[in-house]
């Protein structure tokens, strides 16, 4: 299979009969039992897309429940301090549950309610979708899990208490590195032996090949609205446009990128901004910026931090959103057709990214989307003035209040 | 040529029993013990699976992720696994040995250096978790040519349809998982139930081995004897983490638990 991009054909259908982009990424590589439920799910969802009442339902939701267009700001003072680029945000932390976690939570419960499916389970990592699933399924009237890594658990308490106050039930996961990774290795587990009840949300384009779609096929929202926005904003797509967008899993990036995947790469480009993890540190989160191998992790190949031997490796980084080894097939795809570019930031830079902007802009992006804005900080001063940078600002600050108050001494909002 | 893995079988059906198979983990609680387990349990088993431990097994609960977990914090590399089973080898009373594991550590030594090593060490049998039918089409094709059995899983959401397809492209013997669980959970379909789906099993092809798995414990396993062989790995390796717990040698502890395992299925 060539390594190509095809036009005209959303990126998330652009896999092979065996599931698989470019031939070597996604695939299903799960445990036989699950065999049977995934394959009743990618015919749920295929029937789906194409029924007009369910995408009527999926804008009605994404219109008056989420409230969309997110917003299309300026940042003027930022763009004025550093001179060059004009820097935007896209501001998605607007929406409810301050994430752009809201449409994968939106499609899955929508999706459960047609499968009939009263129970949800989730993974999270930050608690950005673990929280915003828990809302999500407490309105559809379902019941909601949530695997959180213990380490998670104890950095993101806002999210948790958030969780909780929306009656969902939130599983410490002990085992491993109690965070990200562990999380929704033990959340595959619990839909293991629950599949026939519970529906699983994976909570990025991440796991075997259906959940990449769904996820994928949610988060192109954020950039269905914003290609609109732009056009509103300068009559067109701009001469040299630059999409930055940090990448954990990768579903905002995905999200944030898809209806501008036709573009020439030298009008519109993306650039996916991965965990650096501490500037002194060997480890990070970067698999796609340090050259990791391809491997097999939670049901799907990918480009994945790994010894040698095969055993996936430990990640860092001052993101909880952003700590996991692996990345979605999607991007390795990116990576690998040359349509993306990826790097990284550390913890460092993310911070004094935040600080950056939220003391002179009306913004205060969470460490995640810092970690991107690190990055339009670091290149925009090199930049013509008629570029345009725009970054996905995809999550809020509060959640992170502790460990900024912590690292910074005081938190600005 | 008959395999190994059906000459057992063989055996077993002679003396009208099930065949006893043993799960535990290359490396746990390390390399040296690993051994010796083996070769104490095996005047009682008659096929001995031994996990590669993976750090993220979602097909795995508690007991066999403890055991994995251990295993690699002792240091356990891929090599050390044909190292154990060469070892093994060399003792007279040593039974066919299936290797189990997690394709990522596979597709990382190489599907075909892996297989060769197989072969050199001595293998009979490989069951990938995450592998399944019909990604593994291409995989147990290969097996086959190096007369490895490729073992192929059966799960109780696995449709009639499916399960003649994957059946057909099986070896000598065919894993049923007992019920929608990962390993080691407390088994929550009854005996009666479990041998149905089996005996489904057996009439699309009653020549395969078929064996039944998870949630196989001295409690649990008699009733189950009619089966072609019986599965027992998490059982084994809570009392190997039990053992350490309670400072007694895992040794002669799981030597017991076996000898007890065969005697219930006589």
């Amino acid at each position: 299979m060539s390594l190509k991009i095809k036009k005209g054909i959303p990126l998330i259908d652009q896999h092979d009969k065996n599931g698989m982009w470019g031939g070597k990424f996604g695939g299903s590589f799960v445990p036989e039992t699950l065999k049977k439920p995934i394959e009743d799910l990618e015919k749920l969802f295929s029937k789906l897309r194409k029924d007009k009442s369910f995408i009527k339902e999926r804008d009605y939701y994404f219109k008056n429940y989420v409230g969309s267009p997110t917003p299309l700001i300026p940042l003027n003072q930022i763009t004025d301090h550093l001179g060059g680029a004009q820097i935007w945000a896209k501001v998605v932390s607007e929406n409810p549950g301050t994430a752009h976690k809201i449409y994968n939570a939106i499609v899955h419960c929508l999706i459960a309610k047609r499968a009939g499916k009263k129970f949800v389970c989730g993974d999270t990592g930050a608690g950005m979708a673990g929280k915003t699933l828990a809302m999500v399924a407490k309105k559809f009237g379902l019941k909601c899990k949530i695997f959180m890594g213990v380490k998670d658990i104890k950095r993101q308490k806002p999210n948790v208490d958030a969780m909780k106050k929306f009656g969902a039930e939130v599983v410490p996961v002990t085992s491993g590195s109690q965070t990200l990774i562990d999380a929704v290795s033990e959340c595959m587990r619990y839909w293991v032996s629950n599949c026939l009840k519970s529906h699983l949300v994976v909570g990025s384009t991440v796991g075997p090949n259906i959940f990449v779609k769904i996820c994928g096929y949610s988060t192109s929202q954020i950039s269905r609205e914003l290609i609109v926005q732009i056009k509103d904003e300068f009559g067109k797509i701009p001469r040299r446009l630059k999409l930055l967008n940090v990448c954990g899993g990768g579903s905002s990036s995905y999200g944030f990128w898809s209806s501008f995947m036709d573009y020439d790469k030298r009008q519109v480009e993306f650039v996916g901004i991965e965990a650096g993890g501490p500037k002194k540190s060997k480890l990070h989160a970067a698999p796609l910026t340090n050259n990791s191998k391809i491997g097999i992790l939670h049901g799907a190949a990918q480009y994945v931090i790994q010894d040698k031997d095969g055993q996936i490796g430990l990640t860092d980084s001052i993101s909880a959103g952003l700590d996991y080894s692996g990345i979605s097939p999607l991007h390795c795809f990116l990576k690998d057709t040359k349509r993306a570019r990826y790097t990284s930031a550390t913890d460092e830079e993310a911070l004094s990214a935040y600080k950056l902007v939220s003391s002179m802009e009306n913004i205060s992006p969470s460490l995640e989307p810092a970690h991107a804005f690190a990055e339009a900080i670091k290149i925009a001063p090199k930049l013509s003035k008629d570029t345009v940078i725009i970054v996905n600002s995809c999550g809020d600050s509060y959640k992170d209040r502790d460990i900024i108050k912590k690292r910074l001494g005081s938190y600005i909002r | 040529m008959k395999s190994e893995i059906q000459l057992a079988f063989e055996k077993c059906r002679k003396e009208n029993r099930p065949a006893l198979i043993s799960y535990t983990v290359s490396s746990d609680p390390n390399k040296e013990k690993s051994l010796k387990i083996l070769k104490s349990i095996s005047p009682h088993i008659d096929l001995a699976e031994i996990g590669f431990p993976f750090s993220t097994p979602i097909g795995d609960g508690s007991d066999i992720q403890t055991s994995s977990y251990r295993a690699i914090k002792n240091g356990f590399k891929m090599r050390d696994i044909f190292q154990l089973i060469k070892e093994y080898k060399k003792t007279n009373f040593s039974k066919p040995i299936i290797l189990m594991g997690y394709y990522n550590m596979i597709f990382n030594y190489g599907e075909n250096k892996f297989l060769k090593d197989c072969k050199k060490a001595g293998v009979s049998g490989i069951i990938c978790v995450d592998l399944p039918w019909p990604e593994n089409k291409n995989f147990a094709k290969k097996c086959k040519k190096e007369s490895i059995n490729f073992i192929q899983l059966l799960a109780p959401t696995t449709t009639k349809d499916r399960m003649k397809k994957i059946i057909r492209d099986s070896h000598d013997m065919v894993y049923y998982i007992s019920m929608l669980s990962t390993t080691g959970g407390k088994l929550k379909v009854s005996p009666r139930r479990i041998l149905e789906n089996y005996k489904k099993i057996k009439r699309i092809n009653s020549r395969k081995n078929v064996v039944i798995g998870f949630g196989i414990t001295d409690k649990t396993i008699k009733p189950l004897k009619s089966a072609d062989g019986l599965v027992c790995g998490s059982f084994l390796c809570k009392t190997i983490t039990k053992s350490l717990k309670m400072r007694q040698n895992p040794v002669t502890k799981l030597d017991k638990v076996c000898y007890n395992l065969k005697n219930k299925i006589l």
